[in-house]
């Protein structure tokens, strides 16, 4: 038996399969989960040449320390991401956004994250994975996706289905900068705020809080002064939107969020600088911007131009 | 009919059916949800019906906030009630370890135990909306000397099966959870099998629910 495998000797923080997500579910309480940092997922994937909705590995801080076993593959780590290749002579310090061959008991350990949070790892061919509503993607919350919903283990094997015969070399020149001020749109209850609330979230400096996952991510700062009441009835959420509990604590919804909240809503992130907002680590100091919602298209036809140009790139 | 369309970010229709939160708003609600659901627009991503809001997601590489609103606006809406609701009834134990905010409910509601029961079984429910984690159903309305506010610091964790309650509104919590409701007793009965992707959810919007009291005994046996 031809078996391609991967032996994880250490699983890293929070490291799960995720791929595009999961649509038309937010009603019966299934959130889309996926890469939080899309264009770092794709890129992944091209970089590789796989299909561009494949799942790969998505880690944070941590990454995973894998042994290969199997024939010559290609691999590729993307985001701001430190990490070794061990061979049988040799140990380099690899390049992100660069490809490697990957030979029978090398060793790939990604040691950490860069003032950032999520990285990627894609191989050139395609992991035997459970799909779930069309995705392979893991909400450890709900136990749902592949690898029976659960974060990757130490001393799990991970099968590989497939190889590719195709091992091109690639490298793309491309460097992730950090977003200081998050452009966001004004929500359906900004009214429930009093002026000076409404001005603080705009002049204010927030601290990015540890109280942060793939649910959602807590700010904190100046708290939001609410004048109507601290309670909605409970509606439909998206991810980006920013809700203000009692507290005066703002909370910006992430990928695996719940589907249905009774808290405020005073923002909504803008969607080109989604995959820049997970990417801050807790300590970081943001501030918000106010842009329209013709704005919020523009930029986001911008960026969206911007990753395919580096896909084409490659 | 929808009163309001209003953008939610730039990727999400914010339909407002107005402040009332009642059987008729919210069958407005989900006929709206099954209408739109049963046109398979491209480029929407999710529907989100609740009491009185629908919010409809969107792929930005797709469509934009103003094209999918004069679509959803010129949409024949069908009358969609009736067509599958089922009326299902759950058995709840409320035995002491499962019961875990009684005390509260009693000294909150100023009844016995035995009168929250009475109030509590027995009825029918009606499901809003599902959502918040997988399946969890919103149901509604209880008695008026029953409503109560949410804990003031919520639960991190609520024991799977958990029956909550507050405000007007009865809830089952499909798994552990964090959670802020009152709880008043635990089901056997699983509410969400995450191993089915047809139908997962038992209870669905449009339902009729009612709770069945049961003993500890029986709740040992359910699963037997």
């Amino acid at each position: 038996m031809n078996k391609n495998y991967f032996k994880i000797i250490r699983a890293g923080i929070n490291t799960t399969f995720q791929d595009q997500g999961r649509r038309s579910l937010h009603h019966i309480g299934i959130p889309s989960s996926g890469a939080m940092d899309n264009r770092n997922y794709l890129l992944a994937n091209k970089l590789v040449g796989n299909r561009l909705d494949l799942p790969v590995i998505e880690f944070a801080y941590l990454g995973p320390l894998l042994k290969y076993f199997g024939d010559k593959i290609n691999i590729v780590i993307t985001g701001d991401v430190n990490f070794t290749i061990k061979t049988n002579n040799d140990e380099l310090k690899g390049n992100c956004y660069e490809t490697y061959n990957l030979e029978m008991g090398n060793e790939l350990n990604i040691t950490s994250t860069n003032k950032s949070v999520y990285g990627y790892l894609a191989f050139s061919g395609e992991f035997d994975l459970r799909y779930q509503w069309s995705s392979c993607s893991i909400n450890t919350k709900a136990r749902i996706g592949s690898n029976d919903g659960k974060k990757l283990q130490d001393n799990q094997e991970l099968i590989l289905s497939k190889i590719s015969q195709n091992l091109n070399n690639k490298k793309l020149n491309y460097i992730n900068t950090k977003i200081e001020k998050i452009r966001i749109i004004k929500g359906t209850n900004f009214d429930y705020f009093s002026e000076k609330g409404k001005k603080d979230l705009f002049e204010k400096e927030f601290t990015i809080s540890k109280l942060t996952d793939r649910m959602g991510m807590r700010i904190e700062g100046q708290k939001i002064e609410n004048i109507a009441d601290t309670n909605i009835k409970s509606e439909g959420l998206i991810k980006g939107t920013i809700q203000v509990p009692a507290d005066g604590n703002p909370i910006i919804m992430l990928s695996d969020h719940g589907t249905i909240g009774g808290y405020p809503k005073i923002a909504v992130v803008i969607s080109a600088d989604y995959d820049k907002l997970v990417q801050l680590t807790p300590g970081s100091k943001i501030k918000f911007k106010e842009v329209e919602l013709s704005s919020a298209e523009t930029l986001f036809k911008l960026y969206e131009l911007e990753t395919q140009n580096l896909i084409s790139q490659i | 009919m929808i009163k309001n369309i209003s953008n939610l970010g730039d990727a999400a229709l914010y339909c407002d059916f107005g402040k009332e939160v009642n059987k008729e708003t919210n069958t407005q609600v989900i006929n709206y949800f099954k209408s739109i659901q049963k046109k398979n627009i491209d480029g929407v991503n999710n529907l989100t019906p609740s009491y009185n809001k629908l919010i409809v997601s969107f792929d930005l590489k797709k469509t934009n906030f103003k094209d999918l609103k004069k679509l959803i606006e010129s949409l024949k809406i069908n009358n969609e009630q009736n067509t599958k609701n089922k009326k299902i009834e759950i058995p709840v134990c409320c035995e002491e370890n499962f019961s875990l905010d009684i005390k509260r409910l009693e000294e909150k509601l100023k009844i016995s135990n035995e009168k929250i029961f009475e109030n509590f079984f027995n009825k029918e429910f009606f499901c809003y909306m599902t959502g918040f984690i997988a399946g969890m159903p919103f149901l509604g309305d209880l008695d008026k000397n029953m409503r109560v506010e949410r804990l003031e610091t919520p639960r991190v964790k609520v024991p799977k099966g958990s029956i909550g309650i507050t405000e007007q509104f009865a809830n089952i919590y499909t798994f552990e959870s964090p959670g802020g409701w009152n709880i008043i007793g635990n089901t056997p009965l699983n509410i969400f099998d995450n191993s089915k992707e047809i139908d997962p959810n038992l209870i669905n919007p449009g339902d009729t629910i009612i709770f069945k009291r049961i003993t500890k005994k029986q709740y040992q046996n359910f699963n037997e």
